[in-house]
């Protein structure tokens, strides 16, 4: 009757994000009276979990499943939850995590609910608040289904500290041949660059940067906060940046810490996006753009100007703060 | 090839977030309903198959008549037929069990819908669906290239993009990227006048399970004023976010 989680790793080692949904899933225990089991992918040191309340990890090594396959995975989760039956099941808001949870939930005839945003308001019934309209609102939404699957938004619950012991136990999914009719053939990522996802420090440019040549300002600023690089749509469709790096209702999601918009006005498309993040800072010549009543702090001014003040002031702060 | 497009109809993206019936309802009042913009990346998607490939594209919402000025306007860009299952789609776990039922009445090879409607952002729908009909499922999907039954996806992963190969039948979660935005349709007066004699089927729902239900909303709480600072004193910026938000 555990309540199951999916912590992601990569190349052995744990995401952020692992840590932050074991954290919820042992909130979601203690309302229920019951334990964690965590499900890892092959990760051999597994003891770190514990700091986060997990007592019990199902550890999968299986070199058919060292890189993500949503269908295997999800195959792999629903047989662990079978075999501890947990009818809760945590997973992050990554795109992997969003790739596998509804494969996951249609297998075990559950409830899928995304974007949750803090502890269940309820456990009996089962209720959580999400995201909705694109972050303009949240809704309260009640689970019915028997098993009930839980999308946590990034950055919304952190990872709380909970000293627990794990056990490590070996799991071995059965995984038929078409657990992997489809095959991944490449990645493309960018060796060292923090992903949008992952960031606790947002950095984004928009069409007040006039250029793609100017970015060498952007980047910088993220490199002195150890920040993720992004973008309005404009500034995607036009080539100056990759599409990837679009933010916004359309775009990707940022749920950072602090998130940082230069020369972007604000339009409501590009808000809705990035509302969720917690500190919204902008930089902008036009002291009306709308940005600015969505804005935690606010600079009007020249982005060509202001930018590398910012910069030298922050490598400043890092000097002292070292 | 048999496409079958799932179109959302959603409030357009501008629109002002409103509840009403003691918050328990969304606001339609003043509100302009659209295609759900990443549905129409892979309808226009659809359309190109069509035009360089061969296919007959189906398009299929699930909604009350409401809805249908939404699909008229699929037709209206080019889609052959439209399928409108008459029910509210309040979850999408019942929705994705609706277009199941679409799907095997029509044989589909290729099922494109959207990663998510910007309305309720679920995400759920294309990944049951696949799941449902025992199909390939690529989500994000920014590229789609499909040759005799193999395909060939490129989907976003986080930092980064993932190449997939598949076969069909495949579903895919799509998204902005699956055609530039410049080669989006907007309906012509040609469009338009054959939609009309286009075949927009009501279907009634079959019966299926509704696992979540949406008791309460709730808007953000108001945001206090910005704290502006002066561009002559950036340091003091440096100084808010390290002592006040504690964001660095
Ligand atoms: C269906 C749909 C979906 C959309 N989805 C998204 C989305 O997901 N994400 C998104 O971002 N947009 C989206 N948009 C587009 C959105 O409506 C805006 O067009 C876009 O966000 C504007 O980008 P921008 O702020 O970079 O550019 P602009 O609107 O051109 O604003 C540039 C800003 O830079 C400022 N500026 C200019 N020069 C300087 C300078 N030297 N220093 C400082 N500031 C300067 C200007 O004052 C202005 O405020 C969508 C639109 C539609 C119709």
């Amino acid at each position: 009757m555990s309540v199951l989680v999916y912590t992601e790793s990569e190349k052995g080692k744990f995401k952020k994000n692992a840590f932050e949904v074991a954290s919820y899933a042992h909130k979601v225990a203690q309302d229920l009276g019951t334990s964690v089991t965590a499900v890892t992918f092959n990760v051999e040191d597994n003891a770190s979990l514990g700091d986060y309340g997990v007592s019990k990890v199902l550890k999968i090594s299986n070199d058919q499943l060292a890189t993500f396959n949503a269908k295997a995975y999800a195959s792999a989760l629903a047989q662990a939850a079978e075999a501890e039956g947990a009818k809760v099941i945590i997973v992050s808001s990554s795109a992997d995590s969003k790739f596998l949870a509804p494969i996951l939930t249609a297998k075990l005839n559950g409830g899928y609910v995304p974007n949750v945003v803090a502890a269940p308001d309820s456990t009996s019934p089962f209720v959580v608040k999400r995201t909705a309209f694109s972050n303009k609102g949240f809704a309260h939404t009640e689970i019915t289904a028997d098993v009930k699957v839980i999308g946590v938004s990034n950055n919304a619950f952190g990872a709380v500290e909970n000293n627990t012991s794990a056990t490590v136990e070996d799991f071995s999914p059965s995984l038929a041949d078409d657990a992997f009719s489809t095959k991944s053939i490449e990645v493309d990522k960018v060796a060292g660059k923090v992903s949008i996802a992952d960031a606790d420090i947002v950095v984004s440019g928009g069409r007040g940067l006039k250029g793609p040549e100017n970015w060498g300002m952007i980047e910088e600023l993220a490199k002195v906060l150890g920040a993720a690089t992004a973008c309005s749509k404009p500034v995607s469709d036009m080539g100056w940046r990759p599409h990837g790096e679009h933010v916004g209702q359309t775009g990707k999601p940022v749920a950072s810490n602090l998130y940082i918009a230069i020369g972007i006005s604000g339009a409501i498309q590009h808000l809705a996006g990035v509302s969720a993040s917690k500190t919204k800072v902008v930089i902008n010549n036009d002291p009306e753009a709308p940005f600015f009543k969505a804005a935690d702090y606010g600079i009007v001014g020249d982005a060509f100007e202001v930018v590398p003040k910012l910069i030298e002031k922050l490598k400043e702060f890092k000097a002292q703060n070292a | 090839m048999k496409i079958l497009v799932c179109i959302s109809n959603v409030p357009d993206t501008t629109s002002k977030i409103n509840f009403t019936e003691g918050d328990t309802k969304f606001d339609t009042n003043g509100v302009q309903f659209v295609i759900n913009p990443n549905d129409e990346f892979g309808l226009t998607r659809a359309m190109w198959f069509k035009e360089k490939q061969g296919a007959e594209v189906h398009v299929a919402t699930v909604g009350g008549a409401q809805t249908e000025p939404t699909i008229r306007k699929a037709l209206a860009i080019g889609a052959d037929e439209a399928i409108r299952v008459n029910a509210e789609p309040t979850d999408g776990f019942f929705v994705a069990q609706q277009l199941a039922e679409v799907v095997k009445n029509g044989s589909y090879d290729l099922i494109i819908a959207g990663r998510e409607s910007i309305d309720y952002n679920g995400g759920m729908v294309p990944g049951i669906l696949a799941t449902l009909l025992d199909m390939n499922f690529v989500n994000t999907c920014i590229s789609l290239e499909v040759d005799g039954t193999n395909a060939t996806a490129i989907r976003e992963i986080d930092g980064g993009k993932e190449k997939i190969s598949t076969s069909l039948p495949l579903v895919i979660g799509g998204q902005k990227g699956l055609v530039e935005e410049s080669d989006l349709r907007i309906p012509n007066m040609r469009g338009i006048m054959m939609a009309r004699k286009k075949a927009l089927n009501v279907v009634e729902p079959v019966d299926a399970s509704q696992p979540t239900q949406d008791q309460k909303f709730e808007k953000p709480a108001p945001k206090g004023p910005v704290k502006l600072v002066d561009a002559d004193n950036v340091g003091e910026l440096v100084d808010l976010l390290h002592n006040e938000a504690k964001v660095i």
